[in-house]
């Protein structure tokens, strides 16, 4: 998956990252800022996400309502994610119309209008808009879990932000975020699809070049300790259903280890994907915690998943309880998979299906030309493009004896926290 | 709009040339495109024996008949069936609609033999076991319970149950607890017996694979298959037209929003009108930031997260739908403004901007949808299941260009009444105005 790209630096210091693909009449276009929840400050929770939503409310020569329109017209997609690590906005547009997306990203890069009246409309929507992922057991659950995870990192918070947070911040605090962050020298953007990179390059210029370069904020995160002793939360809701949620403190991803985990997390949960526009993933049905946890009756079903970010984050197990059964009986046969990976190594064959398996799945990924725009930029934002394009050899490189320590110095039961949502009744506090 | 249409390279579309199409000595159907962009391939389709068939106390028939015959086969244990494909990084999966039991799969090109064989192995030769049956059923079971808190699936099942009285649209594939309790194994291997057969099989593969070597694979592994008691599709009854406009509201404790579901019947997916309501639709509620509906609930109310339209074209009806999640203080504001603006959607023609941004919007989207291998897999599929033809994506853009402002109103009159509105909305408890 290593094919040629074209890496180049403006002298504002805008990042860019360009790769031709000529198999349809397409090309994807991403802005990718180094900033999301993981900057923000007690108070101020939710604020990237926020601007992102304001981001799309125009500028003085794209007023609100005309961005959507524009990239409508075109038969275009458009859209923008806030991570923990990152913010990014996307147009996949044909190719013939792809100046639009440099004309946008452009000028909304410095010239946003952060409109009061939008913002206040922006408030309810937001609320509108975790209010409807409060209605979901399992949002309530994920929340409490991550929280209870970190003491002092912002990784405890939801990125959309609290309630009261999203309550509290005013234009103002909107406005200084959007001009702290998004500048050239915080940004990377990344081409793919059907264009000459050198003649792209230029067209990037003549947009982007005159931008003011700012600087790249200096961000020092406060230091997580490590969990001392287990942590137990416990969410009530309404419903009949038991939910579960583990969560282990996991290496950066620029972290060695991180390799050696995702091909522990591969054989424990199931392979996971790093496709987010089709292209998919693969069942899980032979993972290990499959087999013993929902084979044997005790859960409906059962997924994990770790991800890649710039501090430690989390490697999450997260399942449904069959009815029957308590949550206690769930734990110790996890504990039981767990404690088999701590004390015998794992076969060579199981390591290199897991390599076929994510072969497999960065390969129905390239068939989408939005993917592989989003993959230029995406390991930029916690690690290097190398950290992408070496995935594959990293995990070939793993060994039985690498998947032993990983479980042994991660897994253990003082390094996590165990959530569960349990229906009926009160909401429990934290701790 | 001549600029638009030569903006989209036609011959860069499916049509005539380019999709392999045949069929094998039993009846199944075979569409392909060749695609060696990148060393995989995708398929996708269906065959009849879906929930029409479920009898009215044993809803979910179809669906478990579906989600067993991976389940173990009679060569094969269900650890078996997942080890090979999961070992080679590929995906089978099987789901029943109303009309079909749909089916794909997707692989590396090398793989393809793999999952043709275990295709054809899980069509013929389920077993069915009696653990596994029981181990779905728990499943089931546990996922409607999940259902039955969930505000925005509890309206759309209230709104399908009222929109399509008497019509097996109105049932849900998934089934109720009760029905799923219900089911025996006999039913299950009954069902599969008697309707599952080549007949009305279609199949179409996208990707890195030769026409004649996909042809010999599935000759080898599905030409054999017969079924002669296979049964003709019955008659399905006409839906009932609305007389008039039902508001109610299912109350579901400890939720913070409410989701609402409101619209009327639509075209069927190949009616006469289908285009002119796709794109009416389309301005109605999903053009830019979701359309009118989206400008006045979402940009300029504020009142939601989500407010947008969609046009459900099937086989033998369709639905025109509005759907808004809503907190429980501004459901009826919410509710007023859509009606509003549906009032005005077939009161006065859509404007010619409207109209253009539109059409262009769908010519310039085409190409986009059928991008990747799984996007052409559907897209063939779709050819045939509503009988378009080989070249009606290098038509559409004719099609799309010819629609009138007019005949998009017209459109808009004959489904779109707002005194026959069903409106369904579930959560926190709401005063509804009368």
């Amino acid at each position: 998956m290593a094919d040629e790209t074209l890496q180049s630096r403006l002298p504002n210091n805008l990042q860019i990252h360009l790769k031709e693909i000529h198999t349809a009449p397409i090309i994807s276009h991403w802005v990718w800022y180094r900033i999301g929840s993981r900057y923000e400050i007690p108070g101020s929770t939710g604020i990237s996400h926020w601007v992102e939503h304001i981001q799309f409310k125009g500028t003085s020569r794209f007023p609100a309502g005309t961005l959507d329109k524009s990239i409508s017209r075109t038969g275009g997609v458009w859209n923008a994610f806030t991570y923990l690590d990152w913010t990014t906005y996307y147009e996949t547009l044909p190719a013939g119309q792809i100046d639009l997306a440099l004309q946008i990203e452009s000028d909304r890069m410095l010239n946003s209008l952060f409109d009061p009246a939008d913002v206040e409309s922006e408030r309810t929507v937001i609320l509108s808009e975790l209010e409807g992922s409060q209605n979901q057991p399992t949002y309530r659950l994920g929340e409490a879990v991550q929280r209870a995870a970190f003491d002092r990192h912002p990784y405890r918070n939801e990125i959309i932000g609290s309630a009261e947070d999203l309550k509290q911040i005013q234009r103002d605090d909107l406005y200084r975020h959007y001009c702290n962050y998004y500048t050239p020298a915080n940004a990377v953007v990344t081409l793919a699809g059907d264009f000459d990179a050198e003649v792209m390059l230029e067209r990037i210029a003549a947009r982007y070049a005159d931008i003011p370069a700012n600087h790249r904020p200096k961000l020092i995160t406060p230091e997580e300790a490590p969990l001392a002793e287990e942590r137990r939360v416990t969410v009530e809701g309404p419903g009949e259903t038991t939910f579960m949620q583990l969560a282990y403190r996991a290496p950066a991803a620029s972290h060695a280890d991180f390799f050696p985990f995702a091909v522990l997390d591969s054989l424990l949960c199931g392979a996971t994907s790093l496709n987010i526009f089709g292209g998919g993933g693969i069942s899980n049905k032979t993972s290990r915690l499959y087999r013993a946890l929902v084979e044997k009756e005790l859960a409906v079903n059962v997924r994990g998943g770790l991800q890649a970010t710039i501090d430690p984050f989390l490697f999450e197990i997260i399942l449904t309880v069959r009815p029957e059964h308590k949550p206690a009986e769930v734990l110790a046969a996890i504990d039981a998979q767990i404690s088999r990976l701590q004390d015998s190594p794992v076969s060579e064959e199981d390591i290199a299906r897991a390599v076929k398996q994510a072969r497999a799945m960065f390969t129905y990924g390239s068939e989408n030309i939005t993917n592989q725009a989003f993959w230029l930029g995406y390991a930029e934002m916690f690690s290097h493009y190398d950290w992408f394009t070496g995935y594959l050899d990293s995990l070939a490189r793993v060994t039985p004896a690498d998947i032993q320590r990983i479980a042994q110095v991660y897994l253990s039961p003082a390094r996590r926290v165990v959530g569960l949502y349990l229906p009926g009744g009160e909401e429990t506090p934290h701790r | 709009m001549s600029a638009v249409l030569n903006s989209v390279d036609l011959f860069s579309l499916p049509g005539e040339d380019d999709i392999y199409r045949t069929r094998l000595g039993n009846g199944i159907l075979l569409l392909l495109r060749r695609n060696e962009s990148s060393p995989s391939v995708v398929f996708s389709g269906y065959l009849p024996g879906g929930s029409l068939f479920d009898p009215q106390d044993k809803l979910g028939l179809a669906y478990l008949t579906a989600a067993m015959l991976m389940r173990g086969t009679q060569r094969h244990t269900f650890q078996q069936i997942y080890d090979d494909l999961e070992t080679a990084g590929a995906s089978l999966g099987f789901g029943a609609s109303v009309h079909n039991i749909n089916f794909s799969g997707r692989c590396l090109a090398e793989d393809l033999h793999l999952l043709i064989e275990l295709l054809s192995e899980c069509l013929r030769g389920p077993a069915f076991p009696s653990e596994q049956i029981e181990r779905l059923r728990a499943q089931t079971l546990t996922h409607l319970a999940i259902r039955a808190q969930d505000t925005a699936e509890m309206a759309d099942l209230k709104f399908d149950e009222i929109l399509f009285a008497g019509h097996p649209y109105s049932r849900p594939e998934d089934g109720y607890p009760h029905t799923i309790n219900a089911i025996s194994r006999e039913d299950i291997l009954d069902f599969h017996q008697s309707l599952y057969g080549p007949n009305g099989m279609v199949i179409a593969i996208a990707g890195a694979v030769e026409p004649d070597s996909a042809f010999d694979l599935l000759q080898i592994s599905l030409e054999g298959w017969t079924n002669p008691d296979q049964p003709a599709l019955p008659e399905l009854p006409e839906v009932r037209p609305r007389t008039e406009q039902t508001r109610l509201h299912i109350p579901l404790a400890g939720k913070t929003q409410v989701d609402v579901l409101m619209g009327a019947h639509g075209p069927r997916r190949n009616d006469p009108n289908y285009l002119a309501a796709s794109l009416g639709n389309n301005i109605l509620g999903q053009f830019g930031m979701m359309g009118r509906i989206g400008d006045a609930v979402r940009e300029k109310a504020g009142l939601a997260y989500y407010a947008s339209t969609s046009l459900n074209g099937w086989i033998n009806a369709g639905s025109w739908e509005i759907a808004a999640g809503v907190n429980p203080a501004n459901v009826e504001k919410a509710i007023e403004i859509i009606l509003a603006e549906v009032r005005r959607f077939i009161t006065e023609p859509v404007s010619q901007d409207e109209l253009r941004d539109s059409q262009l919007n769908f010519i310039g989207k085409l190409p986009l949808s059928l991008e990747s291998n799984a996007g052409v897999a559907i897209g063939l599929l779709n050819l045939e299941r509503f009988n378009l033809g080989l070249n009606y994506y290098r038509e559409y853009p004719s099609l799309i260009s010819a629609i009138t402002a007019e005949e998009v109103l017209q459109t808009a009159q004959i489904y779109l009444d707002p005194e026959r509105f069903l409106i369904v909305s579930c959560g926190p408890e709401v005063k509804i105005e009368s």
